[in-house]
């Protein structure tokens, strides 16, 4: 039962995009169509379950003083790791999202629930926050990227909606990705209000 | 001249903030007022230049020189947060008025990710260069500098607006955060204008 609660918190009480405003570089920086949004999000979630479950079973061990610097190293490696599989196994999105999979290394999602989670928990729920924030992060990215793909280039996941000829372009430059987040926000507050 | 060219491409063109989207927690966080803004910015410019000369100097002598690039990440984070320590105890001591003022602001810089995303950048020798020009630890340096003008330049315009848009009149379901963010939006449409000039 509290397994599903921890899932849940991460998915919608404290989404990291839309509540917490957390990790805003990646939000808007990869989420041009729906299949970047959704990649970033995954990558994420993976050093997130990885760091989380990691940290948990290490804080004891490591003395409060140097506690930050060592989460940093944990999630440093995790991202070394992930940069030389995604560059052996799929080129292609790597070669996307470029600078952005490195740059996981200062997401403040990533040492926030470190921080916040995965010190005070045991492993089972750390690796169950990572989940949860990772798909809450990976939805909203997702979504992000669908409205974006969608406005500017009429299509969705690559699947044309409506023609081209209709889709305003700057949604899918770098303004566009302003402007959605904005409206999306504004929608997400009014949907949690009600 | 061609370090001209990098500048103006830095700051105006592919602005670092506004069409590169690195460091926009900073923007979004400290950008409410014009004097906090200025603040930061100076501290960005600070670290970013001191942080691109270690890191570029480490890769090419360190790392690449034992073939061990795959630690980059690793050695690049505990040396931009190292720095920013020993940024912050040398200023307390030798200048006591620039540490009153960039003090706040310093601790926040490690995880401003456009101080890592040009260093590797930088080190990589993947930004935007002028045709035909090899990168360099110069054009480097020049690169970082013109980046942190641009974040600087990006901040203290959009601190302006906010600062404004305290008087006016904000759609009820927009105050906050989104209304911010559409400006940011309108502010990059602005910076588009430059694109074609470099």
């Amino acid at each position: 039962m509290k397994s599903l609660k921890v899932i849940l918190n991460g998915l919608v009480t404290e989404n990291p995009t839309f509540v917490l405003l957390l990790g805003m570089c990646p939000t808007l920086g990869t989420t041009s169509s729906a299949i970047n949004g959704m990649s970033m999000g995954l990558a994420t979630t993976f050093v997130l379950i990885c760091s989380n479950v990691v940290i948990s079973l290490i804080k004891n061990l490591v003395p409060d003083k140097v506690r930050i610097p060592a989460y940093v190293v944990v999630i440093a490696a995790f991202v070394s790791v992930l940069q030389m599989c995604m560059e052996a196994y799929v080129p292609a999105i790597y070669e996307t999202l470029g600078l952005f999979i490195p740059l996981i290394v200062v997401n403040c999602i990533v040492l926030g629930r470190a921080e916040a989670f995965a010190a005070k928990n045991n492993a089972w729920y750390s690796a169950l926050d990572g989940v949860g924030i990772g798909l809450g992060f990976t939805f909203a990215l997702t979504l992000l990227g669908a409205i974006r793909e969608l406005l500017g280039t009429g299509k969705v996941f690559s699947m044309t909606v409506f023609s081209e000829n209709y889709g305003a372009l700057v949604f899918v430059l770098a303004p566009g990705a302003f402007i959605a987040l904005g409206y999306l926000i504004a929608i997400v507050n009014k949907i949690r209000k009600a | 001249m061609v370090y001209l060219l990098i500048i103006v491409s830095a700051v105006l063109v592919n602005n670092i903030v506004l069409s590169q989207f690195l460091g926009i927690c900073p923007f979004l966080g400290v950008s409410k007022k014009i004097d906090t803004a200025l603040g930061m910015s100076a501290a960005v410019t600070f670290v970013l230049t001191l942080a691109t000369i270690i890191t570029y100097l480490l890769q090419k002598h360190v790392l690449e020189a034992f073939g061990i690039q795959y630690l980059q990440t690793l050695v690049f984070i505990l040396v931009i947060a190292a720095l920013v320590q020993l940024v912050e105890i040398i200023l307390k001591k030798v200048s006591p008025s620039l540490y009153q003022a960039l003090g706040v602001f310093l601790p926040l810089i490690t995880t401003n990710c456009c101080i890592l995303g040009v260093a590797i950048l930088v080190a990589d020798g993947t930004y935007k260069l002028p045709e035909g020009m090899e990168p360099n630890l110069l054009a480097g340096v020049v690169f970082a500098i013109a980046t942190a003008i641009g974040f600087g330049l990006a901040l203290v315009l959009f601190a302006g607006i906010r600062e404004q848009l305290r008087f006016s009149n904000i759609p009820k379901g927009l105050e906050g955060t989104p209304i911010a963010l559409i400006v940011a939006g309108l502010l990059a449409m602005a910076f588009m204008g430059f694109s074609g000039v470099v």
